[in-house]
């Protein structure tokens, strides 16, 4: 059941340069699976639209969600300077979250590129449990990381920096062909021309890919239709080529949308 | 308790909440956070008599106090519609208000046929979308346009007919007259306001439409002195809209005029708000003891 509710922030740092992890208390974590999101509220009425931010972590009680990110502009701005102890508005659980479960058994190949790896991070814990192997390529601009020694603890994790300062020079895709991975499924969230690139890439090869796409949201729960994405086939909902990307996603198989 | 039931052209509302077209769906992404058996009505957003894809993303964006959308009417056609969405809807205690868009008289039309033997209370025609090339607005800037295109759609409805009047014109009052000399049974007010905003970094306009129709609390002064001017001009009752967000944004709509108000942008940032609404208003009129709400429709003279 979806909901607009109250937390109370637990925990707030810097991690790396303008990125922000948030530990909430809310009951919302219940039901929080990795992939999905919340809308958090600033409490500035001149900006009024709840910011879509994924959830990264959720604690071993379910009482509390991770939020992880970047400041991007006056919103985001505003939480980094927010203090444990700090009542926050929150909408969620939101989006369909990644289909996990189909890594069973499998190996499974985590990629996220910059503000994309924080729902990572969620997703490497749940499949650790289930998949036969987990690995996971992420990738930063420069040798200036974040996230990466937590995603250690649950994968074997290959970087991949544009400037080469760290692992693989260039971007996921460089570092995946780098050290020879053979995924039988693919979860990937990262910017549009990385998500692209995999899509690309997975396809002609015959591997499941299930990526996590990103739009400006008013609603969030599907009323709006401001969120949509391009679909191959007419959408069950919407009857034409598109569909809503927070409640039919974030999270799509790369072979229904077209990006 | 006070009396809040309203009625509008012959139809009994319980209160007068009603959501603005668009911003709610058919009530079904909504109908998780509030009880639709509790509001006056349900307005659903546009459908035309084809399905529509709409306009190309970015389709929203946030301005001060207020957000721009340029959704471009994207549904999924009537038939689909009526086989789910007035399906879904015929299980509520609400009445159901079906917005109507088109690119031609014809679309119109052939829409209104579709609906005019189904379980619809009333059709909301809107002849003021911003956000679509063809028709919508071209409909609602003109008087003479909308005094002919009110007087088609009457002539074949089976139902009481809203027209929906657009801000973007120099003197609203005109297009209230004319459609209510077209035979309309109501009108509703305001449509969004059309806007714009440049990401002034990548010297780009934010929405891939380059304009929007802006809503939200920052266009609410405007909505309350159109609704109030149009109250001033015409007879047939109005639906007020335009950035309420609380009991008290929806009292000032009645007070100048309205018989019953729509919650619209401000669901998305408060989805208990039709709920809240109806709540607060009888608060209101309890506190202020005010026993039938008729007392404050256009109290401000
Ligand atoms: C499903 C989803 C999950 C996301 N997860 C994360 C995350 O885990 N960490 C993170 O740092 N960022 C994430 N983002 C991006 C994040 O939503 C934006 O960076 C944030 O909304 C910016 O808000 P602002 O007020 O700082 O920026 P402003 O530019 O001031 O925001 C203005 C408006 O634009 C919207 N907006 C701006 N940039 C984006 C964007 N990239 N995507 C969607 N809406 C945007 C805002 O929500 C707001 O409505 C996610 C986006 C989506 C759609
Ligand atoms: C996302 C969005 C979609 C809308 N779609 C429609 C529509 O399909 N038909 C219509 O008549 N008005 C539409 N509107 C206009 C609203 O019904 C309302 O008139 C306007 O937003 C002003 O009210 P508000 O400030 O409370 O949102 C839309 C508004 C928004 C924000
Ligand atoms: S944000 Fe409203 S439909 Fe997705």
């Amino acid at each position: 059941m979806k909901k607009k509710a109250y937390g109370f922030v637990i925990r707030s740092e810097e991690i790396s340069a303008d990125i922000y992890s948030m530990w909430i208390e809310t009951d919302l974590a219940k039901d929080a699976n990795p992939g999905q999101f919340v809308g958090l509220f600033t409490s500035d009425k001149s900006a009024l639209l709840p910011r879509p931010i994924s959830i990264c972590e959720v604690n071993r009680d379910k009482t509390a969600i991770r939020l992880v990110y970047r400041i991007a502009g006056e919103g985001t701005r505003q939480f980094s300077h927010y203090q444990a102890g700090r009542r926050v508005a929150l909408l969620g659980v939101l989006g369909n979250g990644f289909p996990y479960e189909k890594a069973t058994g499998k190996h499974a190949l985590l990629m996220g590129g910059g503000i994309g790896i924080p729902p990572i991070l969620e997703l490497a814990k749940k499949l650790s449990d289930c998949a036969e192997k987990v690995s996971c390529v992420i990738g930063y601009r420069n040798s200036d990381t974040f996230l990466l020694e937590e995603l250690e603890q649950y994968a074997d994790v290959y970087v991949a920096t544009e400037d080469g300062s760290l692992g693989t020079k260039g971007n996921v895709i460089d570092a995946l062909e780098n050290n020879k991975l053979n995924p039988d499924i693919i979860y990937a969230c990262g910017p549009m021309p990385m998500l692209r690139g995999i899509k690309n890439w997975a396809e002609p090869r015959g591997i499941e890919a299930y990526i996590s796409l990103e739009e400006r949201m008013a609603c969030g729960v599907g009323a709006c239709l401001g969120c949509v994405c391009t679909t191959k086939e007419v959408d069950h909902h919407s009857h034409v080529n598109n569909t809503r990307i927070c409640t039919d996603g974030p999270v799509f198989d790369s072979r229904e949308v077209m990006i | 308790m006070a009396k809040t039931s309203v009625n509008i052209a012959g139809v009994e509302f319980k209160n007068p909440v009603v959501t603005a077209s668009g911003t709610f769906g058919s009530g079904m992404e909504y109908g998780e956070f509030v009880d639709l058996n509790r509001l006056g009505g349900v307005v659903t957003k546009g459908v035309a008599n084809v399905p529509w894809p709409g306009n190309p993303t970015p389709r929203i964006a946030e301005v001060y106090g207020g957000m721009l959308n340029a959704i471009g009417l994207q549904n999924p056609g009537v038939d689909v519609f009526i086989e789910r969405d007035l399906e879904f809807l015929k299980d509520y205690d609400t009445n159901v208000i079906v917005n109507v868009c088109g690119k031609s008289v014809s679309d119109y039309l052939e829409v209104v046929e579709r609906l005019n033997d189904k379980n619809v209370d009333m059709m909301e025609i809107n002849i003021s979308c911003p956000n679509v090339k063809e028709g919508a607005i071209a409909f609602g800037q003109k008087a003479e346009s909308v005094f002919d295109i009110t007087k088609r759609i009457k002539d074949i409805a089976k139902k009481p007919v809203i027209m929906k009047l657009s801000p973007n014109v120099t003197d609203i009052t005109e297009m209230a007259r004319a459609a209510e000399a077209g035979g309309a049974d109501a009108i509703s007010l305001i449509n969004t306001i059309t806007g714009m905003k440049i990401d002034i970094n990548r010297r780009k306009f934010v929405l891939a439409n380059k304009t929007g129709g802006m809503s939200g609390p920052a266009i609410k002064p405007v909505a309350v002195r159109m609704v109030y001017q149009c109250a001033n001009a015409v007879k047939i009752p109005i639906i007020g809209m335009g950035g309420i967000a609380n009991a008290e944004d929806a009292i000032e709509f009645m007070m100048a005029g309205a018989t019953a108000v729509a919650a619209g942008a401000m669901n998305f940032v408060n989805p208990y708000l039709t709920e809240e609404l109806v709540d607060g208003i009888e608060a209101f009129l309890d506190k202020n003891k005010i026993e039938d709400i008729h007392e404050i429709i256009g109290c401000v003279k």
